[in-house]
This record gives C-alpha cells, structure tokens and sequence, in this order.
C-alpha cells in the first residue's frame, strides 16, 4: 500500500528561445512508484483539464536509452540518482510535501525550445563533423573477419554506450562537451574500422566542438558523475591523447 | 608555427599549455620549498644563504629563471583566458545549484585560488625577489635570512603567506592530478598513485611553506 505524495514543483517556463522565462509553481498530487516524467504527464492533464498551456518536456524511450529527457531537477541533471535518466526516476526518491525546482539544460550551445526542451543540434553538427568511419558498401562482412581484442571491444563498448542525452554539459560549469565528444572518439578510435579517420577526424570534432560554443574543460569531474551511463573521464585524457597525436602529425 | 598555433586558439591547446606550465611550476615548488627548509637547520641561517646564494650567481640557474618566469605568465594568461571565456558559456544561471553533489568546491575555483595567489605573489616577490634582484638590498651583510627574520616578525604579513599557502594547497590538489589528466595520461592502474601522490604534494609543500613565516614570527628559529 503505497500512499499518495503532495509535491510542490518550481518549473522553469519560457515561450521561445528569446523570451525571458520564468519560474511556475504548481501543486501535484504522485504516486511514489510513478517515474518523474509520469508525474509531469499528471501535472500536464492537470494544466490541459484547466486549458492552460501543458509543459513542454523532452521524452522518448522512456527505458533510459534514447538519450531524451533532459530535466535539471534541484540543479542535478536527471535528479539526485547517479547513473540513471529521469524516466528512470522515481517519484520514491521524493519526500510527501518535497518542493521541487525543475529547469532546462543550461548551456549557451543549448539553446531552449520550450519550458524544458532545449535544441541539442550542437552535438548533431560535432558528430556529422567527424564522428563516422567509412564502410564500403557490397555484402556483409563476416563476423570474425576483423579480430578485435575482448579487451578493447570492452572499453569502446563502455564509450559507446553514450547516449548523447547532454547531461555532461549541463552539469560542468562551463558548459564543456569534453565528455561527450570524448565519448565518441575514443569509441571510433579505438576499433579497426576507425583508423582510416582518426586523426581528422579528432581535429574536426575537437574544431565543431569549440565553433558550437560549448567551454573547455577543467577536470572537475561533474561530467562523469552525472553521466546517466557512467562514462569515465578516462575518455577525456583519451581524447586530450588522441587530438596531441593528430596536431603532432600535423593534422 | 602553425603547428603550434592550437595551443593559443583551440580549447584543448590552452589547457595543454595550463598542464605543461603547471607542471613546470610544480617542480619550481618542490626546489623552492627544498631550499627555504635549510633554515630548519637551525645554523643561523648559513646552509640556507649558502643554498640562496647559490641559486642567484649561477647562469644557468637564472637562464632557468627566465624559463620559470615565462611559465608562470603563460599560466597566468591561459588561466584568466580560459576562466573568463568559460565563465561565458551558461548566460542563464541555475538557479538551483547542485555542483556540490558532483564535484569539489575548490575544482570549481581554480580561477579564484590561482587569482589569490597570484595576489600573494606580488607582495611575495615585492619582499624577496626584487629586494634582492633590482634593490640590491640583499648582500653579504644583510642576507636573506636576515631579511626573513625582520619581514616575518609582522603579524599580518604571516597571516598573508599563510593564507597564499592555503590557496596553493587547494589550488594544487585539483591542479596536480588535472594537469596530468590534460596530457593524457589516464589509467586506472596508475591514475590512483598520481592521485595520491599529488594530494600528499598538496599537503605537504603548502603546510612546510607555511610553517616558516609561522615559526619565524615566534622566534623558533635561530
């Protein structure tokens, strides 16, 4: 017998990208066991019901893989849980008459849509820049044709587990994608089919990243421990390596 | 030049350019703190004017000097850049902030910790290096550790260095093992030894700095 939560939510509303927003309080009555993007559709039905203007917010999966919703929840990206999204937050980890500050990702580079729908094209352009290997197209290739050590598989699966939710820069202070590019390239780098772009494409990525105003890193860690999929800040002292070979290479 | 031109524009070159002078730096410390120990030697001072001395009629000392100075305005320059234009890169702040949860304070506040010590620099150099350098106020008769004793019996010019040492110690136990993540270098079967290493280094130079203005002004030191 689960009882019923009286929340209090702050949510961050603005029109348009150039409107100035504001804080909306609402009231919502949860159940603990919802997920917190299930709450937002009860508070949603709530503003509908009244013909108020519902809250825009980003979701898809809902499963915590494709990389969507994007809610800084009492100023954590994707809430007080290390190593999940915020579908996969529930409203458990919630107090009965908790308030709740909900605002968008903030970050030049992402601009908001929406109340909490920001446009995360940026890292759409840092990946059409570089982040691809070349295949040539006829049959499949066998499986084992190209041997990959278990190893090295291991750890470009770990990087490759990415899911580009952004939630990297909205929690470094200075807006930084080091973890998400860092993510990308180490994963491409690492594998065969990725050697023949390798140093152009560090070059390009590192290029579009720094044009797309996201801010240089400074090692504090925020990245990593928000990371819904806990990727390492290893793959920034990757990616730091792998952009020092290219340059010294000329690139 | 070309080549080089990244360590000026792109983001990844300034912090390339902040992890080879902060190492450069961090080896000055270890042989600045190295010398100004010898006046625990408790000889009036003599290993401690030998060793000063030393480092001030040699070229190839002061070559290195050049060197050092070079690195520590590249630090400076790159450090204001970078923190200045990062500081640029959210125009909306949160409003609710939960940095705390994920990161330290002082990792957050290198910017800040590297301005205050750059601020105690300038009194430190004022006390010591241009006395000696372009005063010529230091000699033979009136050496270093003479000039010591007389500047560190003002209580508020030991609070000064003891705060600087502060700031350093903060300052490096972000800087020491984030420098060598910049280069690269990252591996989970080392990374936690430069880790320790670095936070023992943190400790102990700003806490052996910090002790000689301390016992000086009470008088521990003879």
């Amino acid at each position: 017998m689960t009882h019923d939560m009286n929340i209090k939510l702050k949510v961050w509303r603005q029109e348009n990208t150039q409107a100035p927003g504001r804080f909306e309080e609402h009231q919502v009555v949860a159940n603990p066991d919802m997920s917190f993007l299930e709450m937002f559709d009860v508070l949603n039905e709530q503003l509908i019901e009244a013909g108020k203007d519902p809250i825009a917010f980003d979701h898809d999966c809902r499963e915590g893989i494709c990389g969507m919703c994007s809610m800084v929840i009492n100023g954590r990206p994707h809430g007080p849980k290390r190593g999940i999204t915020t579908c996969q937050l529930h409203m458990r980890s919630f107090k009965d008459g908790d308030t709740i500050t909900v605002e968008p990702w903030r970050a030049n580079a992402f601009p908001v849509i929406k109340d909490l729908s920001v446009n995360r094209n940026a890292f759409d352009r840092i990946i059409a820049s570089g982040g691809f290997v070349s295949v040539n197209a006829g049959n499949a290739v066998d499986a084992n044709a190209i041997l990959i050590p278990k190893e090295i598989a291991d750890e470009a699966f770990e990087a490759a587990t990415c899911i580009g939710c952004g939630a990297c820069v909205s929690a470094c202070k200075n807006a930084s994608a080091m973890l998400f590019v860092g993510a990308k390239v180490t994963q491409l780098s690492m594998l065969p089919q990725g050697q023949p772009e390798r140093e152009s494409r560090v070059v390009a990525m590192v290029n579009q990243m720094d044009a797309e105003g996201f801010g240089a890193c400074t090692n504090t860690g925020a990245c990593a421990a928000e990371c819904p999929k806990q990727i390492p800040l290893s793959v920034i002292a990757n990616l730091n390596k792998e952009y020092y070979k290219a340059k010294l290479n000329g690139k | 030049m070309k080549l080089l031109s990244f360590l000026f524009s792109s983001t990844i070159g300034r912090k390339l350019v902040m992890a080879l002078t902060g190492v450069l730096l961090i080896a000055f410390l270890l042989v600045h703190c190295g010398i100004n120990a010898c006046i625990y030697f408790m000889d009036g001072g003599a290993t401690f004017n030998a060793a000063a001395e030393f480092m001030s009629y040699t070229w190839y000392i002061r070559a290195m000097e050049i060197g050092l100075f070079i690195g520590l305005i590249l630090h400076i320059v790159q450090g204001l850049y970078l923190t200045a234009t990062n500081n640029t890169k959210r125009a909306q702040k949160y409003a609710v902030n939960g940095s705390n949860a994920n990161s330290t304070w002082y990792s957050r506040s290198m910017g800040l910790l590297g301005t205050i010590i750059l601020l105690f620099l300038v009194v430190h150099l004022k006390h010591f290096w241009v006395e000696s350098r372009f005063a010529h106020s230091i000699n033979e008769e009136n050496t270093l550790f003479n000039v010591m004793t007389v500047v560190f019996q003002d209580p508020m010019v030991v609070v000064i260095y003891v705060l600087g040492c502060l700031s350093l110690a903060y300052h490096l136990l972000h800087g020491f093992q984030s420098a060598f993540q910049t280069l690269g270098i990252n591996h989970k079967s080392y990374t936690p030894i430069i880790q320790s290493i670095g936070t023992c280094f943190s400790i102990a130079i700003p806490l052996i700095f910090a002790s000689m203005p301390v016992t000086m002004y009470l008088g521990l030191i003879h």
